[in-house]
């Protein structure tokens, strides 16, 4: 099942999403990349059914694009945010809603770094970590536990490998990829 | 669904009719246009909906995979319908053009189809724009022209190899939606045994010879196991400057063959 995870730190966004991309009993790509840039400061991870995600997710990403040139200025994370989710709820009661959900992590220059936690049935919600998948079930209590808003967490997830990038007021810096242990021969 | 308005059946039900028609006699120029359809226990699920709904189903292995001196494609050639074996003589490698091919896994009308529409769209690109499709785009063009009908039944799931110049490249789209790039994919109901030969045998540095030969071992191992592929193994081999029919080899001469070879 496909895993996303998000924390909020003092300043700056920490995202991880799992590499793998499955159809059914086979593992079709291992090293995919769910994360889509929408800016330079903003990040959207998508998972859901096969298709839709991509289209959702491209769809959101080319309209902040086009705002950029439009108007000559890059929308925040929060307009971003919730431009995404009234695409969902618009799409949710049509013949073809997409069954996506998401986290939406970004660094404004003003307000700081903000993560929002969406879901296919577009609500949406400001958290300081959120995370989607089965894997959501046993972070989230870690992160009930653990979290304070002021500290720069580090966080050990253990499935095969994933993707992690940081947002903060430099940009988006990918993060070394965290590799399953290798134990010597199995 | 035209044709069997037109020939007085009921419209849709083609398993229905499958099972209690197969004992007695068999319809080939009405079964002719379901040829892959075989009930696959993973894929069935997928069309759970109202019964409307046509269960297209994968009876094939398809696989290709890229190495250092491009893509090698290697398909089986067998058509079911139901237990009865339709056809052993296939063509489940689309030629797109001279420097694109498509495989074929799922219904076969869907297949061909839509890969002659993308012919099309690559042709009309090459024209607009002096210059060859990359196969990223093609493939993105194929993707985007079946996720208008996603949900609605249509069932294809090809791979789509090419040359272009960012060098070999390999795409898997199908009816779902996904669309990924990747160094090797197999599909169809042989796929998961074709995987085990073609994950063990590939390298990097494979000759051009040792390639075709794990293409062609590979599709061999699964019609072995699986029921439904089998026919001949037809293998092609996408270079810089376009692909290659490089053998056609019955399953039953490599049968032969490996039997003598040491393991």
């Amino acid at each position: 099942m496909e895993y996303l995870i998000g924390i909020q730190g003092p300043d700056f966004v920490l995202v991880a999403a799992d590499t793998v991309a499955a159809s059914s009993i086979i593992q079709m790509k291992h090293d995919y990349d769910k994360m889509f840039k929408l800016s330079e400061k903003i990040l959207l991870l998508c998972v859901g059914e096969a298709g839709d995600t991509v289209q959702f997710a491209e769809y959101i990403q080319k309209n902040v694009q086009l705002y950029k040139m439009r108007n000559g200025y890059e929308l925040s994370p929060d307009a971003a945010a919730n431009f995404t989710r009234k695409n969902l709820a618009d799409y949710l009661r049509s013949r073809t809603p997409y069954h996506v959900n998401l986290l939406l992590a970004g660094y404004d220059d003003h307000d700081g770094p903000a993560l929002y936690y969406m879901d296919y049935l577009s609500s949406l919600a400001k958290a300081p970590f959120a995370a989607h998948g089965y894997g959501a079930f046993l972070t989230l209590s870690i992160l009930d536990r653990y979290y304070k808003p002021d500290e720069s967490v580090e966080f050990i997830l253990n499935l095969p490998a994933f993707n992690v990038r940081l947002i903060d007021k430099h940009g988006i810096k990918d993060l070394e990829k965290l590799p399953l242990a290798t134990t010597s021969t199995s | 669904m035209a044709l069997a308005s037109v020939l007085g059946r009921e419209s849709a039900f083609f398993n229905n009719n499958k099972q209690s028609s197969l004992g007695v006699n068999l319809d080939l120029h009405v079964s002719e246009p379901q040829d892959f359809f075989v009930r696959n226990a993973a894929s069935a699920d997928v069309f759970s909906g109202p019964e409307e709904k046509i269960e297209f189903l994968h009876g094939t292995t398809t696989l290709a995979f890229k190495f250092q001196h491009g893509v090698i494609v290697a398909v089986d050639s067998r058509a079911t319908a139901g237990s009865y074996i339709a056809s052993q003589t296939v063509k489940k490698v689309i030629e797109i053009n001279p420097y694109l091919l498509g495989t074929m896994a799922g219904g076969a009308a869907d297949c061909s189809f839509w890969e002659r529409l993308l012919a099309r769209q690559c042709r009309i690109y090459e024209l607009r724009n002096k210059e060859r499709i990359s196969v990223a785009a093609a493939s993105k063009l194929l993707a985007n022209m079946v996720y208008q009908y996603k949900g609605m039944g249509l069932s294809m799931g090809t791979m789509v190899c090419g040359w272009d110049k960012r060098g070999p490249g390999l795409y898997y789209v199908d009816s779902e939606g996904n669309r990924v790039c990747g160094d090797s994919f197999s599909v169809g109901s042989g796929s998961v045994y074709a995987y085990g030969v073609l994950d063990r045998g590939r390298r990097e540095d494979l000759s051009v010879e040792e390639a075709c030969e794990l293409g062609r071992r590979a599709i061999y191992q699964a019609t072995y196991r699986d029921a439904y592929s089998g026919g001949v193994v037809n293998l092609y081999h996408v270079k810089s400057d376009g692909w290659v029919c490089v053998s056609q080899d019955d399953v039953a001469d490599l049968h032969r063959k490996y039997l003598d070879e040491p393991k």
